[in-house]
């Protein structure tokens, strides 16, 4: 390009200054302050932050309510993506080698198209859309409850609860709640790998009399792993987050007795409830250390130099 | 494998097992499997579909028939909630707010992370890789450990002289930058890719025409790059529409919510208020535009989606 060298480092000043500035003073520096500030007692209205060392470390690690909350997100870190990922895999090789019609010897199933369609637009749902309509669907009987009044429309009335007053429950329906919004993005990132496998490879199985567990344990499945090791570690990432389901759904307290808490409404209630900066920022550490040892322990099992994530 | 017997997460009554049948693949066996294959599909189906439809129904029925018939059909259109919702429950307001926030928020996004991407792919200049990288970075950070000394860099932009008063906190000149950083990471990453494929042989004919490198880029490499902004666009769109924890930070004003923010407030406070119906609606009303944004470009937003964990 020497014809355009001139005026070349001009452009490019103009060109990266708007996004590098924008990112730089909302993204970035506040990463590096973060740091500072989990050091601090910060109360976020005086001018001045008194240095603390790791004391806001110490009192996380005496902290009960916080230890619930990291419970909560690795079982949301292990249990989602396993769900989330089986069930994709699964939908994924019903709608496309689901179907035997008689010509082809492995086909789609009548209307996967439509499927596709349906089970993905969770995906493109506000969480906080999906974090109300499921308030309602565990709520009781009497408040609009669907699960319960479905129970009992099919005789199963043994079975309703007050499903969020069970602080047992709680982050076990999070986790349901996650993987329903998840699951239909897999079936359409699983669908998309299973039809780029060429069809005779099925066929040849077909003939070898191999079945159809057989054929997706040997065929489909090592086929898509590569799709399945990166939609993993996406994830993972995703699950960490949970917030706006956990904060709709069971409140800025986590629900009863706190026992649905997650990281990022422990970090949120910890500044704007409670005008504690200077945790909330330590536990805000606490999380990125949590996602990169998983990040950094993905690439380390999938040996893939770039792994890139959304 | 289990897999196959996973079931649906939320149902106990799983239906019959499946793994016998399968160990003996016949003619008949294969029919029965594929009509339990149609089953468990269309269960999901269902189990997607049916709570949004039961949110949609309960947006046109009174209160009296939500509390007493919660499972049932509405007896007419009661259109009255959605007047309630949008003018009493202020979710006209909110989706006014969502309305400017995002209209600014992709604009820039788009705009300055097409160039910051541009520049990066085919420019090179001492530095590229560290802006590069540092861009990368921010792929994985979590958005939580920003949280706190991001609503001071907003609270602090506010007392800058002459353009303070343009930001600040509860302003949507603020919000839309913070998406903007936020988007951009991904937006770079996913656009430079793209800038990279297109052919050099177009942007030399360009230089030869005498172009500029400001119209080189805005009137030969933008419009090629057009696919690729077009999916990255929607995926920026749903993500700024439904962003939810970023305006509860920033908006704290009542009357600057944002439609996801005012939706989750509204929740919280239906059951006091014992207007459940009116919330369905609100509800329904911020559901349209992402429903119609997907069904129009349904094949595009599943591209877009997709694509950025492919890449």
């Amino acid at each position: 390009m020497t014809a355009l060298r001139h005026g070349k480092y001009p452009f490019i000043l103009v060109f990266l200054l708007p996004p590098v500035g924008i990112y730089a003073l909302y993204m970035l520096s506040p990463y590096v302050q973060a740091i500072h500030i989990s050091m601090t007692d910060w109360s976020g209205l005086t001018a001045t932050q008194t240095f603390i060392g790791f004391d806001n470390y110490v009192e996380m690690w005496n902290d009960d309510q916080l230890r619930t909350a990291l419970r909560n997100n690795l079982i949301l870190l292990v249990v989602v993506p396993v769900l989330t990922l089986l069930l994709g895999l699964f939908f994924a090789s019903m709608l496309n080698v689901g179907g035997r019609s008689r010509g082809a010897a492995v086909a789609g199933v009548r209307g996967s198209s439509i499927y596709k369609v349906v089970y993905f637009f969770p995906q493109v749902l506000p969480h906080a859309i999906v974090a109300i309509v499921f308030a309602y669907v565990f709520a009781p009987s009497n408040a609009g409850g669907i699960l319960n009044n479905v129970l009992e429309a099919i005789g199963l009335g043994g079975l309703t609860q007050l499903w969020l007053a069970e602080p047992k429950y709680l982050i076990w329906i999070v986790v349901l709640v996650m993987t329903w919004a998840f699951v239909g993005f897999y079936v359409v990132l699983f669908s998309a790998a299973m039809q780029s496998i060429p069809l005779d490879i099925y066929e040849a199985a077909l003939l070898d009399g191999s079945s159809r567990l057989t054929t997706f344990r040997k065929v489909t499945l090592p086929l898509v792993w590569d799709t399945v090791q990166v939609g993993w570690v996406y994830m993972a990432i995703q699950a960490m987050d949970g917030f706006a389901i956990v904060h709709i759904m069971l409140g800025v307290n986590g629900g009863v007795q706190g026992s649905g808490d997650v990281l990022g409404v422990a970090i949120y209630r910890a500044a704007f409830a409670q005008s504690d900066f200077g945790y909330a920022a330590a536990i805000g550490v606490l999380m990125l250390v949590l996602t990169m040892t998983i990040v950094l322990l993905f690439m380390r099992i999938l040996r893939r130099e770039k792994v890139e994530l959304a | 494998m289990t897999t196959t017997e996973t079931g649906t997460p939320g149902t106990s009554a799983d239906p019959s097992p499946l793994r016998p049948r399968i160990r003996q693949p016949g003619l008949g066996a294969g029919r029965a499997i594929g009509l339990l294959n149609g089953g468990f599909l269309l269960f999901w189906g269902l189990i997607t579909t049916l709570p949004l439809v039961w949110a949609i129904l309960s947006s046109f029925k009174t209160n009296g028939e939500f509390r007493t018939d919660p499972m049932g059909f509405p007896d007419g259109l009661e259109g009255d909630n959605f007047a309630r919702a949008w003018n009493a429950a202020n979710i006209g307001q909110y989706f006014m707010n969502s309305v400017i926030v995002v209209t600014m928020s992709l604009t820039m996004t788009m705009l300055f992370g097409a160039m910051g991407a541009y520049v990066l792919a085919r420019y090179d200049f001492p530095g590229n890789r560290l802006v590069y990288y540092s861009f990368l970075g921010g792929l994985v950070l979590p958005v939580f450990l920003a949280l706190v000394p991001m609503f001071f860099v907003v609270r602090n932009t506010g007392s800058l002289p002459v353009i303070g008063g343009l930001l600040g906190l509860n302003s949507y000149l603020s919000l839309a930058l913070v998406y903007v950083a936020f988007s951009m990471p991904f937006t770079v990453f996913f656009l430079a890719a793209f800038f990279r494929t297109l052919p050099t042989s177009v942007a030399e004919a360009g230089i030869v025409d005498g172009c500029s490198h400001f119209s080189l880029f805005f009137r030969v490499m933008l419009p090629m790059a057009k696919p690729g902004i077009i999916s990255l666009a929607l995926f920026n769109l749903l993500g700024h529409w439904n962003q939810y924890v970023l305006p509860l930070v920033i908006m704290q004003d009542d009357d600057k919510r944002v439609l996801a923010q005012g939706l989750g407030t509204l929740a919280a406070t239906t059951g006091f208020r014992a207007d459940w119906t009116a919330l369905f609606a609100g509800l329904v009303i911020a559901l349209m535009p992402v429903l119609i944004v997907y069904i129009l470009f349904q094949r595009q937003v599943q591209a877009g989606l997709t694509a950025g964990i492919l890449k």
